[in-house]
């Protein structure tokens, strides 16, 4: 009987400690780029079922419900707490510049082109991309997922295309619901309990806030939707198994979305704000 | 000029009946990662025939039924289902061609979020074969032969118990009326009435249809029952690499016969030296 311990011999000098380590650095590499071509492989056949049959209104519906209306309540509470919490925290300074009337031109400004998005998507993310990759995630663990295939329908058409256009269709909707209830519960502190000026607080956000800052919210938010569906969709199909695989992709599936909306708005903001100033090159007018 | 004739084979082997074996594995290799699970696979299943596929756990049985119905993919090899080749189809023609085929799965892989009515109703609706009547009718019958009531159509399979889920997951594979049924382990987790009672299933599904059936099991009893011919296979990592994987093919007397002591270990359930080698790993590992 063997009872020896076995175990890999240790590198020996320097040259074979850094061999090991420039292998290790190779393989993290090729691993990223095994995932990086798995989900753009998975958005290509996304892409492909979306432009040749559309889900069945039975399978859409019940997608947007829960990916629209019930995100609709909680996406509305963060906007209005943000909106609020802006005011709290500009006053002081505003205050003491003797500006307190140009608070709505920040408040504002800073919802619908910022805060509106990507708070919008994060509780999206964690409301319904968790979710996504849970659901999906249990279906791959207890064969549901096979289950499709082996009745001839197609996983990512049947389960990945509604919950896909589910986000990219909803998610605007729930950015303006954030920016609208950012405004009210901005206005509403300012105004109610900051005692400012109502007049010239709507009078400086009507001059500073453009519709152009509305547009690139909104804009924003339709690739941070299609960044959430695909990622969590795609967690949610390689999902490891066991109850500790669910969760963890359920984990990875937020984790990622967040990392995503973040680096997709620094991206869309200097690719938007290249593109205004193309458009109006003397800029915005503050006069 | 290619492509037409190519055409016209697949036109003619679609109108007349075939003759060859419906299902046939040519030199299926299979791995996953580094770990290889099935090498040199060669089977064919002729029509009306029930292959019983046994083995101990992990030893590639679930993947070889997956394969056949084109789940798994194989490394190297070709699936034959009526000559015309799984590994090389989009996914179109895969879909379509997967409506001959019904799939037991052994935890009947029902959708939670589905009624027993919308479970079973999938397939037809999904290809859009029936009216919703007919779809209703055929249900209910589809049920009715697996011993389901008709309350039972409103509930959601997190209401059933074991048995009643892998009729309900048999009742499903049916309802399209495949050319050929793969179970997977269909009686693992029942006790012995309901495994018996799956067992019959099994039967009369075959009695009443001219149906090719391919039953992965270790339930020795379930293999003797139904399978008109057994293949065993090995784990690959307790085989040397000139061994063949599949170590014996016949019929249910003839396995009762063979002489071979890893064929007979299993079909008496006996361990053997089975748990030294298992304590040998371990240490081996550490």
């Amino acid at each position: 009987m063997s009872g020896s311990i076995t175990q890999a011999p240790a590198p020996r000098g320097l040259a074979a400690a850094l061999a090991n380590r420039i292998a290790d650095f190779g393989e993290l590499l090729i691993s990223w780029a095994v995932v990086v071509g798995d989900i753009s492989l998975f958005t290509l056949r996304t892409m492909r079922w979306m432009f040749t049959r559309l889900p069945r209104r039975e399978t859409l519906m019940p997608n947007f419900y829960q990916i629209g209306v019930l995100s609709l309540p909680v996406v509305a509470l963060t906007g209005t707490f943000i909106g609020m919490v802006l005011a709290v925290q500009s006053y002081q300074q505003f205050r003491n510049l003797r500006l307190e009337t140009r608070l709505g031109a920040v408040i504002n400004m800073s919802l619908v082109r910022e805060l509106g998005p990507v708070l919008a998507a994060t509780m999206l993310a964690g409301r319904v991309g968790s979710a996504m990759a849970a659901e999906l995630g249990t279906m791959r663990v207890t064969e549901q997922i096979d289950a499709l295939s082996a009745m001839g329908a197609n996983p990512i058409h049947y389960l990945v295309v509604p919950r896909f256009l589910g986000c990219l269709a909803l998610i605007p909707g729930l950015t303006i619901m954030a920016d609208f209830m950012g405004v009210v519960g901005g206005a509403f502190y300012s105004i109610v309990v900051l005692n400012i000026d109502s007049h010239h607080y709507w009078v400086n956000s009507q001059r500073f806030v453009g519709s152009f800052d509305l547009f690139s919210g909104v804009f924003k938010s339709l690739a941070f939707g299609a960044a959430i569906a695909l990622v969590s969709c795609h967690r949610g199909f390689n999902c490891d198994p066991g109850a500790e695989g669910v969760g963890r992709a359920a984990t990875e599936a937020f984790v990622a979305s967040f990392v995503l909306i973040l680096v997709i708005d620094l991206q869309l903001g200097i690719l938007l704000d290249a593109l205004y100033y193309t458009l109006w090159p003397e800029g915005p007018s503050f006069v | 000029m290619f492509s037409l004739s190519s055409r016209k084979r697949k036109a003619a082997a679609e109108t007349s009946p075939w003759q060859g074996p419906l299902v046939a594995l040519r030199d299926i290799h299979v791995r996953f990662g580094r770990q290889p699970v099935l090498r040199e696979i060669n089977l064919e299943v002729p029509r009306g025939q029930t292959l019983a596929i046994i083995g101990e756990s992990g030893c590639g049985k679930t993947v070889l039924l997956k394969t056949m119905i084109g789940l798994v993919r194989p490394n190297r090899g070709q699936v034959l289902y009526k000559g015309q080749n799984l590994t090389r189809m989009s996914e179109a023609e895969l879909a379509a061609l997967r409506t001959r085929f019904g799939f037991v799965f052994q935890q009947a892989a029902l959708f939670d979020s589905m009624t027993v009515a919308q479970n079973v109703s999938f397939p037809l609706r999904q290809h859009g074969y029936k009216t919703p009547g007919e779809i209703e009718q055929i249900v209910l019958a589809r049920l009715a032969e697996v011993g389901l009531p008709e309350s039972v159509l409103h509930r959601k399979p997190a209401e059933l118990s074991g048995g009643m889920r892998k009729r309900v997951g048999l009742a499903r594979a049916l309802v399209m009326n495949p050319e050929i049924i793969l179970y997977d382990e269909p009686t693992t987790g029942l006790d012995p009435i309901m495994s018996d009672v799956i067992n019959e299933l099994i039967l009369r599904t075959r009695q009443r249809n001219p149906v090719t059936s391919v039953v992965v099991t270790h339930d020795m009893h379930t293999a003797r029952k139904v399978a008109d011919r057994v293949i065993m296979l090995y784990p690959l990592s307790r085989l040397r690499p000139d061994e063949p994987q599949m170590i014996f093919d016949g019929t249910p007397q003839q396995l009762d016969a063979c002489t071979d002591s890893r064929v007979r270990q299993f079909i008496r359930g006996e361990a053997g030296e089975r748990l030294m080698e298992l304590r040998e790993q371990a240490s081996g590992a550490f």
